[in-house]
This record gives structure tokens, sequence and C-alpha cells, in this order.
């Protein structure tokens, strides 16, 4: 069991580490450990501020699918089926306009606001599905998504921001600095939230009649949950952008093994969003170097193929 | 000490309860009985606050349900209703142990393992205890969630038609362990059941229901007449004592 947790422990660090090399100007550990400029300034500058954004958003957004899945009853459901990361998008961006000086801080606050809003349209219009059919669930949330993305499109248009709009809706490191990601550490905390009502999370994910016979307010963890949600999903948009699918596969492949018992599941889903999304995000810079894919085109493609692969799955448990 | 009040119940336009009273003292087996939409599940779910009450009172032991914090509840009272479908995937010892959750809320400690070991033992589930619910067959799962619904260990528990996809062995099984329960732990269990014979051997106590009110209550012998069947269900059986019990036969 120990050598387990060891070895996964190795597997991320390595591709942790690995990550550091890999970029345009030539970079040495050694080099930067002697302190030779340049080579320290890459390191702690961009590398690092880079692999470190890409493990903190891998795990949290892959987090915080498994808890909207949780409280949709749905496994198709995370914050780009959701209409949620739409939203956050849309919210920043009325901040731009309306608050034009306003701090990252404030913007993503509003863009929180946003997430949640939209996110609880979305489990309005839930309540109205026929359960006997969950594949409708994501549907309706990406329907939902690109209305408020469209609504988004056109403000962009009418005020000039398209471009600004471009970077939030296109997840990518490639703009990671020093003093520009270290928001996302508090994704790192949000996830630690999740974690300590993990036990409550599950018995959502169990229904409501069961969550009230065992003593829970329901209406009070689904709203936790929904705010760890929107403010994880509104600090990502802020900083890195919009990136689909990992928080739908993650879960999922997780709960093949492990099941949904959240206590136990998420640290491994956490783990696992860390590791697929420093994958991608190497796969992205090597594929065509010295240039490099967004890192939202490389998993779009990874995960439109795991997400099909689901949705036809025969034992489609939703 | 259960205690009814002038409960009616609303559903859209429909009233589906009416004016309903009743108080039944603690330990023994209570059935609830009547034909489909005569509100026996909606009765289940208002005591057990799955539905709010529109009027009326219910307590449990003097705890009101309306005024009386949910967690504290749960450890009096825990229910059982007919869709149990659960979308999280957990093995059935998880299940099992998120019943105890009332007690432990969230940290497990000795007793509540060892509550959970016998209560596997009970259901015959400890084979199973690692295996996912969705890989359980129907009578498996309902099992599970019975299992789950019994580590709980409230004084007052109700089951909405527990024995849903069970065979005759385990139907039989299940109504042996919880009047066992009932007797030996002096448990309240409120039921509803369709087989009226399951019912008539296994429980203490009747209460009919017919459009929302109740029409019949009282101990088995006194409702198990082919006029009270007759006026309960709008059908004429016979009605046989064999060996001391009363059988309804209606099968043909």
């Amino acid at each position: 069991m120990f050598l387990k947790y060891f070895f996964a422990f190795i597997f991320l660090l390595f591709l942790f580490v690995f990550s550091l090399f890999v970029g345009v100007s030539d970079f040495d550990l050694f080099g930067a450990w002697a302190d030779e400029g340049d080579q320290q300034l890459i390191l702690l500058a961009s590398r690092l501020p880079r692999s470190f954004a890409v493990v903190l958003t891998g795990s949290a957004l892959a987090i915080v699918g498994a808890i909207m899945q949780m409280i949709a009853h749905n496994k198709f459901v995370e914050p780009t089926t959701a209409g949620t990361m739409d939203s956050a998008a849309l919210g920043i961006l009325v901040a731009t306009i309306f608050i034009p000086t306003s701090s990252l801080m404030i913007k993503m606050l509003i863009a929180t606001v946003f997430a949640l809003v939209g996110s609880w349209v979305f489990l309005r219009i839930l309540r109205r599905l026929p359960v006997t059919n969950p594949l409708l669930v994501p549907l309706v949330g990406i329907m939902l998504g690109g209305i408020i993305g469209a609504v988004a499109n056109f403000i962009a248009y009418e005020t000039d921001l398209i471009q600004y709009l471009t970077v939030w809706m296109h997840g990518d490191f490639s703009g990671i600095l020093r003093g520009r990601y270290e928001m996302l550490w508090l994704t790192f905390g949000l996830s630690l939230c999740a974690y300590f009502i993990a036990d409550q999370l599950t018995i959502v994910g169990m229904g409501k009649d069961m969550a009230v016979n065992l003593g829970l307010n329901y209406r009070t963890i689904v709203s936790l949950g929904l705010i760890i949600v929107a403010m994880v999903t509104a600090i990502i948009v802020a900083t890195v952008g919009m990136i689909p699918f990992i928080g739908l596969i993650i879960p999922n492949i997780v709960n093949r093994f492990m099941g949904d018992n959240l206590r136990h599941a998420l640290p491994v889903i956490a783990y696992i969003g860390a590791c697929f999304t420093l994958i991608c995000d190497i796969f992205g810079r090597l594929i065509i170097y010295p240039y490099e894919v967004p890192i939202a085109a490389i998993i779009g493609v990874i995960g439109a193929a795991v997400f099909i692969y689901l949705l036809l799955r025969r034992d489609v448990h939703a | 000490m259960i205690k009814v009040q002038n409960i009616s119940k609303k559903l859209g336009a429909k009233l589906v309860l009416d004016e309903v009273n009743f108080s039944l003292k603690k330990g023994g087996i209570t059935a609830i009985i009547g034909a489909n939409g005569a509100g026996k599940s909606t009765l289940l779910s208002l005591m057990a606050r799955l539905l709010p009450l529109d009027c009326g009172q219910i307590s449990f032991d003097d705890l009101d349900t309306g005024k009386t914090p949910s967690d504290v509840l749960a450890k009096k009272i825990s229910i059982l209703t007919q869709s149990n479908y659960i979308s999280a995937r957990l093995t059935v010892l998880q299940l099992v142990m998120f019943g105890r959750f009332p007690h432990h809320k969230g940290r497990p400690q000795k007793a509540d393992h060892a509550h959970v070991a016998k209560i596997l033992e009970l259901m015959e589930l400890d084979e199973i205890a690692d295996r996912f619910i969705d890989q359980l067959s129907g009578g498996q799962q309902q099992r599970a969630y019975i299992a789950m619904i019994l580590s709980q260990d409230s004084d007052y528990i109700l089951l909405d038609e527990p024995l849903n996809n069970l065979d005759m062995k385990h139907a039989r099984n299940i109504m042996q362990s919880l009047r066992k329960i009932a007797d030996e732990m002096n448990k309240s269990i409120i039921l509803v059941i369709h087989d009226i014979n399951f019912a008539a051997a296994y429980s203490d106590l009747f209460i009919a229901l017919k459009d929302g009110k109740i029409i019949v209550q009282g101990s088995v012998d006194e409702v198990m007449t082919e006029g009270n069947i007759e006026l309960i269900y709008d059908m004429q059986v016979d009605i046989k004592t064999i060996d001391g019990k009363k059988h309804a036969f209606y099968y043909t």
C-alpha cells in the first residue's frame, strides 16, 4: 500500500520535473542551482509557475467535476457541460466593462457570482428533465453554455473586447508567469474544503430523500458544493482560461475502479487530474516544437474521444 | 409513542391525505395497507419529514418533526422510500456504513464497524460486502438498502414496500429479521406492504387507508374480515383461518 503511494508520488514528481525542462530557451537545473542569472530567472519566473499552475488546475478541475456529478446526480456534468465556465467568462467580461480598473481578485469574485447563478439556473432546468434520460442533461447544459457564451461574444464584439474573451474562453498555460498565477493556489484551499465535506457530498449524491433521512441539510451542502465549484471555475477562467473535459473524464475513470465514495476517491481524482493535465501540457508543448498548441485544444481532442466512449459504453450508469 | 394529529396533504390539486389521526405505542410492527393511490407512501414521507406538512403535527416520543433538528431526528426515525435509485456508486459496506452517519458524522468508531458487521450478517450480505451496488441483482440491492436503514439504528423504522424485488425466500427472511428486531431490540417498524397475507403473518397492527383517510385500524385479527377487506380494496375475498391464522384468498 505504502509502495503504491510512493510510486504514485515519484511518477507525479517525474512529470513535474520533466515539465520544467520543456520550453524554448535552454535550461538546466544545475545552472539554475548555481545561480547563473537567466537560468534561475527562467526557472522561478516561468517554468515553476507554469508547472504549478498545470498541477493546480488539473486537480482542481477534476475535483470540481466530481462535486458537480454528485450534486446533479449525473455522470456527464462538469463546468463546461453545465454552463458554469461560460457564465464565469461572462462575469469577467462584465467586470472588465463596468469596473475596468478592478483587480484580478474583484474580477474573480464577480465571475464567481456569475458562475453560481449559471449553475443554479442549470440545476433548476435539470429538475424538469426526465431522470430516465441521463444523456439529455449534458446536452441541455452545453446548450445553456452556448447561449451564455453567445451573449458574452455579442457584448465583447460591441465593446471591442473579443481578444480578451478569446483568452478566457480558451485555456492556455503559455501566459503563466510569476505574479500572474498565484491566485490558482486558492483552488488548492478550495479542494481541501471539498475534501472536508466529502462525506456530505457523497450523501447528497445518494439523493435528497436519503440525505434528509440521514439528517443532512441537503440545501446547505448543495450550496457549499456549488460555491466551491463556482469559485474554482472563476479562478481558472480568470488565470488560465476555459479547459473542457478534465472534470468529466477524470472522475469517470476513477469511478470505474474506486466508486463514488468521495472520502476515498477525491485524492485519487486530484492526483490523476494533475498527472493527466501535466501530460497533455507537455504534449502540447512538444508536438509542434518550438511552437505550442494550447492545452484547451489538446484536452478538447482527447477529452472528446473519451467522452464519446463514455456515452457509447454499454452500461451507462449515469 | 408516535402521534399523528390532523394531517392533510395536497399534492398539486389532489388531496392525498385528509385529516389523518392516529397514535401508536412504541414497539411492534404496524402495516399500512390500502389500494394504489390511497396515500400510504405520502403518509410515510410526511412522518419522516421528506415532505413538508401542510397542516397538523407529527411527533415521535415528543419530538415534533417540524421543530426538531434534522440530525437529531435521524437518530430517532429512519425511512426507506420506494424509489431508492442511487446514482452514486458505492460498495455494500460503504452504503451500510453511511447508515451510521447520524451517529459517527464521518468518523466511524469501533462500535460503528461492529454494528455494521452485525447488520451485514443479519441481512446475509457479508459475502458481497465489497461489491458495488450497481453490480448486484435487484433483490440484493433491496437488501443492501434495508441493511443501511437498519444500521441507522433508529427507534422508529419506516419502510415503503421493503419486499420489492425480493423472492419468497428473501422476503420471508427479511420479515423474520424485522420481527426479531422489533421484538428483541424494542424497535417500532411501520411498513407499507401490498401482499396482505405477508402483512398479516408478521404484523401486530393494521392501518388501512382509502382515498387519504383511515377507514379501518386495529389488530390484524380485527381488520382481517371479509367485510373490511372489501371496504379497503373494493374487491371480494375469502378469509379462511388456517392453524389459527387468518388468510385472504384473492387469487381466483
